[in-house]
């Protein structure tokens, strides 16, 4: 279980940073899409750049091994358009209908927010839906 | 220590809050060789759950290999108890004033301590019915693109791959159409 342990500090801090960072607020997400705010958009673009940086720097090293001692490899993502962007389009309605994307999904249902809940809910379904119907949908 | 507190309960700027972000990605392939993101989940949970007989092959296979994914969200929503509950911040969203004006419009209330509106969130069948097909919008697209904000915006663009580029364009193209022409009409 102690392996573990990094994995769900880890994921408090980004629990933490997301509700600190109000990026779990619907009010921040229409103030983003709505080009209204610098906020977001600082934090994705930093995000990203610390990421960048952090990912050169480290297959740049000389030992890349993780903690539990496997070399470290940069995931790839297989190769398409159709699927990214339909795919992302139909998350995007969604979340700019109701401001959450699934980190802050699961960072709003820790405070105990039954719509959060709700939502989640409805994102299991749909995950089945799209596993049910894969076969008949263009990647 | 009371400089410390009052950063704990004050929300925390773009500047702090996006490297703390940003920083999961190398951390996560530094703790296991792991790919960071966090829709995959969606797909574990159905997987735990899905009964024998129904067998859906997209959710066959080991989800027990991704517990450490499992964990991680358990972990973001403690810290979410920890940011929103235990250290949570007295004032209203700070959003900006053409923000306001725009929600007043639309016939909202401004933020009043929550970080979501009670217009769409209290209970009520309308307001749960919208919020569950709105996340079936949200597991179906992510799992139709195989990631979300934080696999393809984060982890995908800081690694430089091109379908991540194109999840992007769609999610922020989908978000751009919802928020200017459906979200205007939600309550009316």
């Amino acid at each position: 279980m102690l392996r573990y342990l990094p994995y769900l500090l880890a994921g408090m801090l980004f629990g933490f940073v997301l509700i600190k960072s109000e990026a779990a607020s619907w009010y921040r997400i229409q103030e983003m899409f709505h080009f209204q705010s610098f906020h977001m958009y600082g934090i994705l673009m930093s995000a990203i750049a610390t990421g960048l940086v952090s990912v050169q720097i480290i297959k740049r090293l000389g030992s890349r091994r993780s903690l539990d001692g496997q070399p470290i490899q940069i995931p790839e993502k297989p190769p398409g358009r159709v699927s990214y962007l339909a795919g992302g389009a139909i998350f995007g309605v969604g979340w700019g209908l109701i401001g959450l994307c699934p980190g802050p999904i699961f960072a709003l249902v820790g405070t105990g927010s039954l719509g959060a809940l709700v939502v989640l809910a409805g994102a299991l379904h749909g995950t089945w839906l799209y596993g049910a119907l894969k076969h008949h949908l263009p990647h | 220590m009371d400089t410390i507190l009052a950063w704990l309960y004050a929300p925390w700027p773009w500047y702090v809050a996006g490297p703390l972000i940003g920083l999961m990605v190398p951390l996560m392939l530094f703790i296991g060789n792991r790919s960071f993101g966090i829709s995959s989940n969606l797909r574990h949970l159905c997987a735990i759950t899905q009964p024998r007989h129904v067998g859906v092959d997209f959710f066959q296979y080991d989800w027990k290999e991704h517990t450490w994914s499992l964990v991680f969200v358990v972990g973001t929503a403690l810290g979410g108890f920890l940011a929103g509950v235990v250290f949570a911040n007295p004032q209203p969203v700070a959003i900006s004033p053409a923000t306001q004006d725009m929600l007043l419009n639309w016939g909202f209330t401004l933020p009043a301590g929550s970080l979501v509106p009670e217009e769409l969130f209290h209970a009520s069948v309308r307001n749960y019915t919208l919020l569950f097909a709105c996340g079936v919008l949200v597991g179906f697209g992510t799992r139709y693109a195989a990631g979300c904000t934080s696999g393809h915006a984060i982890t995908g663009l800081s690694t430089l791959q091109l379908p991540s580029l194109w999840a992007v364009v769609g999610i922020f193209g989908g978000g751009l159409f919802s928020s200017w022409l459906l979200v205007p009409w939600m309550l009316k």
